[in-house]
């Protein structure tokens, strides 16, 4: 038969709106579509504890592994660079130096190979590796990191932001928190809060509950949290005379956050009659926040959908995989157009290979 | 959808178990609770009775914390519109530890429903030509009504919290109003007929802060915008409206500028 002549097509996506890099490279079947993961190399920029990474240091990061990290790529894989189809990037959100100079070195790939580019959504990328590696067909959609916190249904050829938060990032409001406790960044800060709530539990410290409709806000928690902090550095007690550790203070603070997301999540299924539930973005990783959730589908009579670490965190493959969908339905970045923006929303992108 | 009832097999709470002339039916699985339609003192007197699991997702002291609070509101809340005009259902009783609110039946259906009858299938490509769409002045009129709604609402100072087309009902009028249509163009013309009442109080508050009033239009807003794209371009109505019904609008919609640009900026930064 022609068909199993007809070629798969390849993508070598590269990921850095924030603190990783990631290079990856996936296959799509000629025939039935089916994703293949080649390679998934990711590098991490891990600022030391008490301190956030900042763009120039993250950029600079960036720059020195993109060729270590790209080759990685190419060899996990076992292909050559004549095989790809395309190169795929991040085209935002996310912050500008970093993705600057993972924009300019996926260029310089491009141009050196003879490769088409395609610049690719962040969030979409989540979304779309999500819903390829768990399944599910069309589900309410949480991408929770360090820099979004969207609830989000696709209707119409797009990803709608149903709920989203009103000041900062869930992910922002945990990493600002392990600052704030001076805990280690290694692997991520939100791993580190999540190991200290599990030792937690004996109270739970009242902090401000934030939902309005499908949006909520988590600047005020972050605040009475950082007050409850230096209260227990200062060897104070709780308002109701408890005393309380960092442990307790992670599992209430996870404990208020999440039970937030899931409600907005929840809200946003009866909303569109749904009953699956998509987690992705890093702090879906949290084992916690998948049990919450997994509860309340449940409740619902239906099911959680969630990744790991591989493919939660940000990393090159998703870009890879949302970058061809995209390019088999024709889409391509011109090199004069390739450029990177710090905003870019999830419903700006026009979802062509979706029906 | 959430209008059609699912099968019965939750537990029922405790007031729903006694004996009554007119079992419960379970009307809809909300975003939180389940409600009811029963009977309240005679059984000729339907009522709405709004139920809140407990959730065993969340750490139980916040969740007995929410729930009570939820009750507690949103009895407050509606006595409060009732008292001043603002349409909503009446309170009739409630036990906010048993986790249960009973009040007036609205009937008719959600705005959601209606404004997707109104729009129909059309063939779901983004660049639907205008000129197909005959007359929009019904589906104006319900962006009107909705605004005036809400107005009525920030005026009593009460901020509701949850504002999206499931949030709001549409009573039929009296007789209905599509007098002379027939077919298909009355069926639609009366979907987004009738009284727009405003339900699901459960994160109501009470504030006169223009701040407060302008995240509640943009939640309205964007639930808007998410909910019925096709419609968006209409939402300008909502906010015309408002502006006629409440005198300190424009302020709440200079804020309602900064409130769309933080949650735009904020929530896309890396
Ligand atoms: N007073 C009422 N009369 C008739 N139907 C109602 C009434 N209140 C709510 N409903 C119906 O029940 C659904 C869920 O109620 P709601 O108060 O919105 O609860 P939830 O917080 O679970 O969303 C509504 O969308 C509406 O269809
Ligand atoms: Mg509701």
């Amino acid at each position: 038969m022609d068909t199993t002549k007809k070629k798969r097509r390849i993508a070598l996506g590269c990921e850095g709106s924030a603190n990783k890099l990631g290079i990856g490279i996936i296959a799509h079947d000629p025939v039935t579509n089916e994703p293949t993961v080649l390679s998934n190399v990711r590098h991490t920029f891990v600022s030391p504890p008490g301190t956030g990474f900042l763009p120039k240091d993250t950029a600079q990061h960036h720059r020195a592994f993109f060729v270590r990290v790209a080759k990685q790529a190419l060899a996990n894989a076992g292909v050559r660079p004549s095989e790809l189809d395309c190169i795929c990037y991040t085209r935002g959100p996310g912050m500008g130096a970093p993705l600057t100079s993972v924009a300019v070195a996926a260029r310089t790939l491009a141009l050196l190979w003879g490769k088409e580019l395609v610049g690719v959504n962040h969030c979409v990328g989540h979304i779309e590796m999500g819903r390829a590696i768990t399944g599910a067909a069309n589900p309410v959609v949480l991408y929770v990191s360090g820099g979004n916190t969207q609830v989000i249904a696709y209707a119409e050829q797009r990803y709608r932001i149903f709920g989203e938060a009103l000041d900062i990032a869930v992910g922002n409001c945990l990493d600002r928190f392990a600052r704030t406790l001076e805990i280690s960044n290694d692997p991520a800060p939100g791993y580190n809060i999540e190991q200290l709530a599990k030792k937690g539990g004996r109270v739970l410290l009242d902090l401000p509950y934030a939902v309005k409709g499908m949006d909520c806000s988590f600047s005020g928690i972050l605040t009475r949290a950082d007050e409850l902090a230096a209260v227990m550095k200062a060897g104070g007690r709780g308002p109701d005379g408890e005393t309380f550790t960092q442990a307790d203070l992670c599992f209430s603070l996870q404990e208020t956050v999440f039970a937030m997301l899931v409600e907005i999540t929840e809200r946003a299924m009866a909303h569109v009659g749904s009953n699956q539930v998509l987690i992705v973005g890093g702090v879906g990783c949290n084992e916690r926040l998948q049990e919450m959730m997994g509860a309340m589908a449940a409740e619902r009579g239906g099911s959680v959908y969630a990744t790991d670490e591989r493919f939660c965190i940000d990393n090159g493959i998703m870009i890879a995989h949302a970058g061809l969908l995209a390019y088999e339905t024709g889409f391509k970045t011109l090199l004069e157009e390739s450029t990177c923006t710090q905003r870019f929303r999830t419903d700006e992108v026009f979802v062509k290979w979706r029906k | 959808m959430a209008t059609h009832a699912p099968p019965v097999e939750f537990a029922l709470p405790q007031v729903l178990t006694y004996p009554a002339s007119t079992p419960p039916f379970l009307v809809a699985q909300g975003a939180e609770g389940r409600l009811y339609k029963t009977t309240h003192i005679t059984s000729s007197r339907p009522c709405a009775l709004k139920y809140r699991p407990s959730k065993s997702y969340r750490h139980p002291i916040l969740d007995a914390r929410l729930t009570k609070a939820r009750i507690q509101a949103e009895a407050k809340v509606l006595d409060r519109c009732c008292r001043e005009g603002v349409p909503v259902p009446a309170v009739y009783a409630l036990d906010a530890g048993g986790g249960w609110l009973m009040m007036e039946w609205v009937d008719g259906v959600p705005v959601r429903q209606g404004i997707n009858v109104w729009l129909g299938e059309r063939p779901e490509d983004d660049a639907v030509p205008d000129a197909e769409v005959a007359d929009e002045t019904p589906l104006v009129d319900l962006m009107n009504r909705i605004g005036e709604a809400v107005g009525a609402l920030h005026r009593t100072g009460v901020i509701h919290g949850d504002l999206t087309t499931s949030n709001m009902m549409l009573r039929p009028w009296a007789g209905g109003q599509s007098n002379g249509v027939s077919g298909e163009d009355g069926e639609k013309k009366k979907a987004v007929g009738g009284d727009v009442i405003l339900i699901d109080f459960g994160l109501a508050t009470q504030s006169v802060a223009d701040e407060d009033r302008a995240v509640d239009l943009y939640v309205l807003e964007r639930a808007f915008a998410s909910t019925h794209p096709r419609a968006e371009r209409l939402f300008t109505h909502v906010l015309e409206a408002y502006k006629q019904a409440y005198k300190k609008a424009p302020s709440v919609i200079h804020k309602l500028e900064d409130v769309r640009m933080r949650g735009r900026k904020k929530s896309m930064l890396g």
